[in-house]
């Protein structure tokens, strides 16, 4: 059963790791993935990025993909906690966790939760710029292909 | 009654985050709708007027335009997601 939280608080790497393998041996290793807020420089460099969602609609949305995630792999333990609100750059967004006997399946789930929670679930990310400019960050055509390359061949 | 939603671009668009809505004579799909509310008024069809970038869920899935819509249903409207 996997670990699924929606929250605007910072998340602690470390203690997610450790809750993980808490009172087992049987993992051989985790697959991880933090996405991170990437700031720019110059006159349209970022301040901030905020991201809204559907509150009643996103935690059942990660934790639809963490059980597909656990359908394809044989998972000892998955993770997956993703922050809203107004962040800076620097700032973690998202943290993966799987957990598995071997690295193939822990690094492959971690590629594939990251992969597919970018399109299936409810978050919408707003930039504001050092310019004074507020815009939505729009869906790009490479997160939808790296979802898609999951749809076949598994 | 359909209890409808509205997500980030949508929402600043439609200058609301929700609202209560009787289904409209002859509406039965999420298309038929998004085809309503675009041409209700000028919000709408400034929210609604490229559909291509209009995603819907129905009771909290994400749902095709095809699909149908019933009494009670909560309806939400937002652009394609990025989050991650």
């Amino acid at each position: 059963m996997a670990t699924v939280r929606v929250q605007s608080a910072p998340f602690d790497t470390g203690a997610e790791l450790a809750n993980l393998l808490a009172g087992r041996t049987d993992i051989g290793g985790i697959g991880a993935f933090v996405g991170v807020v990437r700031g720019s420089s110059g006159e349209d460099a970022l301040v901030s990025m905020t991201l809204e969602h559907y509150p009643a609609m996103t935690a059942r949305a990660l934790t639809r993909i963490a059980a597909e995630a656990e359908t394809r792999w044989d998972l000892l333990g998955c993770t997956v906690i993703h922050r809203f609100g107004r962040l800076v750059p620097g700032d973690p967004i998202v943290l993966v966790l799987a957990a598995s006997t071997h690295r193939e399946p822990a690094l492959a789930a971690a590629s594939f939760l990251i992969d597919w929670l970018k399109t299936r679930a409810p978050f919408w990310k707003q930039e504001e710029r050092q310019d004074g400019s507020v815009s939505w960050v729009e869906a790009c055509a490479s997160d939808d292909e790296a979802a898609a390359r999951w749809e076949s061949g598994t | 009654m359909l209890k409808l939603l509205y997500f980030a671009s949508l929402r600043e668009r439609m200058g609301r985050t929700e609202e209560d809505l009787a289904i409209p004579a002859g509406i039965a799909t999420v298309a038929d709708l998004t085809k309503h509310l675009q041409a209700r008024d000028a919000a709408g069809a400034a929210a609604f007027g490229e559909s291509s970038l209009v995603r819907a869920a129905v009771n909290q899935e994400f749902a095709p335009a095809s699909t149908r819509i019933r009494d009670g249903d909560e309806i939400a409207f937002f652009p394609p997601v990025t989050g991650g």
